[in-house]
């Protein structure tokens, strides 16, 4: 294990009956470092942190935090972690749940400090389950800190809020990273990791597809999707596409045009190209793949495929339920 | 590789808490928690004592003769201390253990004692509760008696004979999803109970029955709990038996906690 290593993970498999929920993961977070854990729903990243927070064992492989067994409760007073929003203990209060999970902790912030920070003051004595949604959320990502913790885990801490609590709480995580902290963070939303992260780890079907700079990442699923019709085989030789899909032109009829879906970085210079090529092409479309979406294709495709139906993403994962679906369905095997 | 790394952080002073103030965090909380959902704390009072009303008081001879209504007392008793135990840790942690609370609680930098011993003492102070009533019905419309000396040394027995049932409440709630452990805890209960004489008096048993009643958990409390309120002798290995059974409940309570990873069944 690389010295200085906060959190650690080495060769780490996990299954859940048939699925492979983590397949042979390496990951090393080291002090001070905010690390985004970006993949679609079902990739790995919850179970990933139940590892690390000692909720799980793995089937294989060695999970470390601060150097000791996550599975003992004295490796984890350094740690912080978000509950999920739903699972407050809705006949507790505000400041009874802060008070309590601040008590495991050797030095506590003061509730009423915490409280303060997170503008929670006001609903203090009011119990959880009388708590909106983003004031759950608030809540959660409060209880990662009040242990002033030199590592927390926030798994999705934002889904669901609108855009100005997401920015409050953003503030909060950027100050505490600022003060020291060291933080591994989950999100389907490339946006929010885009936002915090500086280092990026995209997670896909339990393997870790990519371990870079944020620059680099979104280098990589920055892209534009050019849509053109041609007779002619376009081939590979085009400059700057990362990926081509190629499918019969349905609307095309007999004349055997192919459809081709072309995803790169600039649109532009593959247009110049096109048109100076003199190759026959008709039906340009060019539109901007958003970052979520290509992101998504980048992690769940092969770098080049010729398909049927373009466009259709093939992974096993689905998408569009929540994370928290996710681990059930993880969890109840 | 020391799992003291955690504490000598620079950001962290001071000693972390002690298992005592752990446990007792988690006492107070889950009482909380329970007191707050008034019904459920009215369940346990009113169950054992309708039970003492309806079957104990009508019936002359047994009500009217010291011993045996006290007998009664101390086996409706018991039966509401079960009662209480196997449904609520059963199915309170069956059903804690679906809510997505509890893996977090389980990452909190304590291990399970402080939240398992705090249940057990939970589950004490509200089989307390549950008493009262029966005691006050017990002493205003019946000839049961006891001396003080007598009532404090029963209510000590039954903490103590609550231990087991509290801890094989734990395994199953461990074990199994809250729609398995309700008809689990029903089928254990009431085989139990009876076979321990909470329902009908051991003497009326044959001696197979009786031999077989000697080796339940409910028995063994039974007995002692009639020792320590009417001086009536429990049979002698009434302690070897209560005490065997808690500890295999112990190991299976720990077992199946340690297994569990807050797996949720649907």
């Amino acid at each position: 294990m690389p010295h200085g290593s906060l959190v650690s993970a080495q060769h780490v498999t996990r299954r859940f009956g048939e699925v492979v929920a983590l397949d042979d993961v390496t990951l090393e977070v080291g002090a001070g470092e905010l690390v985004g854990l970006l993949g679609p729903n079902g990739a790995g990243k919850s179970t990933l942190l139940s590892l690390v927070s000692g909720q799980r064992k793995p089937d294989s492989g060695v999970v470390r935090l601060f150097g000791g067994d996550p599975r003992d409760a004295s490796s984890r007073l350094g740690l912080g972690l978000t509950p999920q929003e739903t699972g407050l203990p809705a006949t507790l209060k505000v400041r009874e749940v802060v008070d309590f999970v601040g008590k495991h902790y050797a030095n506590p912030v003061p509730t009423g400090e915490l409280l303060e920070q997170f503008g929670l003051s006001d609903l203090a004595g009011r119990q959880t389950g009388a708590m909106s949604g983003g004031q759950k959320r608030r809540l959660a990502v409060a209880l990662s800190l009040v242990g002033r913790p030199r590592v927390v885990l926030l798994d999705e801490p934002t889904t669901g809020l609108d855009v100005s609590a997401r920015q409050a709480l953003w503030t909060a995580i950027r100050e505490y990273h600022a003060a020291g902290g060291t933080v591994l963070l989950t999100s389907h939303y490339l946006e929010e990791v885009q936002a915090l992260a500086q280092r990026v780890v995209v997670i896909d079907q339990g393997v870790v597809k990519a371990d870079d700079t944020l620059d680099a990442i979104l280098r990589r699923v920055g892209l534009r999707r050019v849509v053109v019709r041609s007779t002619a085989d376009l081939g590979a030789d085009l400059p700057g596409v990362v990926r081509s899909e190629r499918a019969a032109d349905k609307d095309a009829g007999e004349s055997g045009a192919w459809r081709y879906e072309l995803f790169t970085a600039d649109a532009d210079e593959l247009v110049r190209t096109l048109v100076t090529s003199g190759l026959p092409f008709h039906g340009l479309e060019i539109r901007g793949a958003s970052l979520e979406e290509a992101f998504e294709q980048m992690v769940s495709h092969a770098a080049t495929t010729d398909h049927d139906e373009a466009g259709s993403p093939t992974g096993a994962t689905p998408s569009g339920a929540p994370d928290r679906q996710t681990s059930e369905e993880e969890s109840a095997r | 590789m020391s799992t003291h790394a955690a504490t000598t952080t620079s950001g962290v002073s001071g000693r972390p808490p002690s298992a005592a103030t752990l446990t007792w965090i988690h006492l107070k909380y889950q009482f909380l928690e329970t007191v707050r959902v008034p019904i459920a704390v009215l369940g346990n009072l009113l169950f054992p004592a309708l039970a003492m009303f309806f079957f104990v008081v009508p019936q002359k001879e047994v009500a009217g003769d010291p011993v045996a209504a006290t007998t009664a007392v101390a086996s409706l008793g018991l039966f509401a201390i079960c009662s209480a135990s196997l449904f609520t840790y059963g199915l309170g942690v069956a059903e804690d253990r679906a809510l997505p609370f509890d893996p977090f609680l389980r990452s909190l930098p304590a291990g399970p004692a402080p939240r398992m011993i705090a249940r057990i003492l939970n589950g004490g102070i509200f089989s307390l509760f549950g008493l009262v009533p029966l005691i006050l019905i017990g002493w205003l419309l019946t000839a049961a008696s006891v001396t003080w000396p007598q009532l404090l040394a029963g209510v000590g027995t039954v903490l103590l004979v609550s231990v087991p049932f509290v801890l094989l409440g734990i395994a199953i709630g461990y074990s199994l999803s809250a729609k398995a452990a309700l008809p689990v805890v029903q089928v254990i209960l009431f085989p139990l109970a009876f076979a321990g004489g909470l329902f009908l008096p051991p003497f009326l048993f044959p001696p197979w029955l009786d031999a077989i009643s000697m080796t339940t958990p409910t028995r063994a409390g039974r007995d002692l709990l009639v020792q320590a309120l009417t001086g009536e002798p429990a049979y002698a290995l009434a302690w070897v038996v209560l005490l065997g059974w808690t500890v295999v409940f112990a190991v299976l309570a720990v077992w199946a906690y340690r297994r569990d990873e807050g797996r949720r069944f649907r």
